[in-house]
Parts: structure tokens; C-alpha cells; sequence
């Protein structure tokens, strides 16, 4: 398993597992851009508790779900973000997205 | 300073061995007793260095990836990350945060990941020939064995 899904109140919560890389960015990113666009969410969680590594390829994803969601009217939140990846969120600058 | 051991191994620039090369990077500083904040940026600076190869310098081919690692007498890790690949045109413009040539969602931040996790990098580079991205870090408290 790489992601679930689960939608609750028009939010669209999808808890990601494992390591996000080059290799795996494309397989977590099918599935969750798959949901959105079925169920059409007023917001859209990425939530990160159980990412145990990532590299530039998460930022790529986060950015790119949010490219997307704002094309379909919603909002982007990254939830539970764990405490050894907070140095290359930071470092990211997505937090001037206002989605942190 | 001296280098008190060192590993050299090489791959195919698959996807599916980032994560490979990461972890053995990681297995072969284990020794060095580095904390996990230590390692975690180690790891992510590979996986920046190597995904580079895999997406940039082979971009419809498999090619290989060399990798050594060395450890010095005071705990210092050199890592060599190096690719026969296309080559980067303007090393200093690659470098610098939110560029990037790709347009498959790639933030344009591996190299401000490297620079920031790692003490030190260097990047050679030659149109159509290759690239070589070096990299060191000295670790803060390392307790290795020098037997
Ligand atoms: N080994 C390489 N061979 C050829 N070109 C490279 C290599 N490494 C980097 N580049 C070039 O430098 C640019 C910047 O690299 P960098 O890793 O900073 O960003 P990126 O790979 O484009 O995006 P991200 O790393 O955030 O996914 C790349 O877009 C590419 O043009
Ligand atoms: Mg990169």
C-alpha cells in the first residue's frame, strides 16, 4: 500500500506510506490525482505521518497536487508533517503557499 | 588527514535503485555511530545526487551510476556521485534553487538540498561527456572504530 484515501465532510484525506522519491512519486501521485478527480473535495489533506523518507520528489508532489486542487476550486493542507522532514519543508519554501 | 576506509560500487541508472543507493551509502557510514539527523541528511543528499543521474544525465537511456565513499581519520565522509552522461551547460545557473530543465513536476531543488544538508559540494561537469557531484560532511560526534 502507498496511499489511503478516505473522504469525510467534502475533505479528501490521503495518508501516504513509506519512502517518496523519483521512484515513487509517480504511483503515489496517480492515485491520489485519481481521487481528487472523482470525488471533487472542498480540501485536499496530504497527510505525512507515515512518510519515513523524502527527498525533492515529495516537494514536486506537494506542489503539483497543489497546482491541482486550485485548479478545481479546493485547498491544499500538509498534515502531520513528521519532525525529520521539517529541515527540507523548510528549506522548501512551500510554507508561502499557506498550506502547512 | 587519512582515509580510513572506502567503498566503491556502481549501477544502473534505474529508478528503482535510488532508494538501493541510499541505503548503502547509509550501511557503509553505520560505523561512523552518526545520529539520525546525520544520516537522514545523507541520505537525502544521494538520493538528490542519484535521481540527478537517472532523470538528467540518462534521459532515454539506461546508463551507470559510479559511486565511492570515503572516510577520513577525522570523520569526514567524501561521497562521489558520477555519471557518463549528457552533462550539465551552465553548472552555476543548475545550482541555483527552483531551476530546473524538467517540466515532470521537479521542484529544481535537489542541488539546495545537497548544498544545505551536506558541509561542502562540488560539481564538474562536461557537455556530453558527464558529471561528477562531490560532497562531504563531517560528522559531529563520530566514535569510528579504526581497526
Ligand atoms: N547529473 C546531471 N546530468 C545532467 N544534468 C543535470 C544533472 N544533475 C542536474 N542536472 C541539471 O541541473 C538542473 C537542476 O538540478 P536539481 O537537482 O537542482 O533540480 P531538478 O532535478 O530539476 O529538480 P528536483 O531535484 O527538485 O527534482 C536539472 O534540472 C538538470 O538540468
Ligand atoms: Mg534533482
Amino acid at each position: 500500500m502507498t496511499v489511503e484515501t478516505t473522504l469525510e465532510n467534502e475533505i479528501l484525506t490521503a495518508k501516504i506510506y513509506g519512502e517518496i522519491d523519483h521512484h515513487r512519486a509517480p504511483s503515489i501521485r496517480q492515485k491520489i490525482d485519481g481521487q481528487t478527480e472523482n470525488l471533487r473535495p472542498k480540501e485536499l489533506h496530504l497527510d505525512f505521518s507515515h512518510v519515513s523518507f523524502m527527498d525533492s520528489s515529495g516537494i514536486g508532489l506537494i506542489m503539483g497536487r497543489y497546482r491541482n486542487i486550485s485548479l478545481l476550486g479546493g485547498k491544499l493542507r500538509v498534515i502531520n508533517i513528521p519532525q525529520n522532514l521539517q529541515k527540507i519543508i523548510s528549506l522548501s519554501g512551500i510554507d508561502s503557499l499557506g498550506v502547512l | 588527514m587519512n582515509i580510513v576506509n572506502e567503498v566503491n560500487f556502481n549501477f544502473k541508472s534505474k529508478s528503482s535503485n535510488e532508494s538501493f543507493a541510499r541505503s548503502a551509502v547509509s550501511a557503509f557510514i553505520l560505523c561512523l555511530d552518526p545520529t539520525i539527523a546525520e544520516l537522514a541528511d545523507i541520505k537525502t543528499a544521494v538520493s538528490e545526487a542519484v535521481t540527478n543521474c537517472t532523470v538528467h544525465a540518462y534521459p532515454d537511456s539506461i546508463g551507470t551510476v559510479y559511486i565511492n565513499v570515503k572516510i577520513t581519520d577525522n570523520n569526514k565522509i567524501i561521497i562521489k556521485i558520477r555519471d557518463k552522461g549528457v552533462g550539465i551547460e551552465d553548472v552555476k545557473q543548475a545550482m541555483e534553487p527552483l531551476f530546473t530543465t524538467s517540466n515532470d513536476e521537479r521542484a529544481g531543488l535537489g542541488f539546495a538540498v545537497m548544498q544545505s544538508f551536506m558541509d561542502k559540494i562540488s560539481v564538474r561537469s562536461k557537455l556530453g561527456s558527464g558529471t561528477t557531484v562531490t560532497m562531504e560532511k563531517t560528522l559531529y560526534r563520530a566514535g569510528y572504530d579504526k581497526r
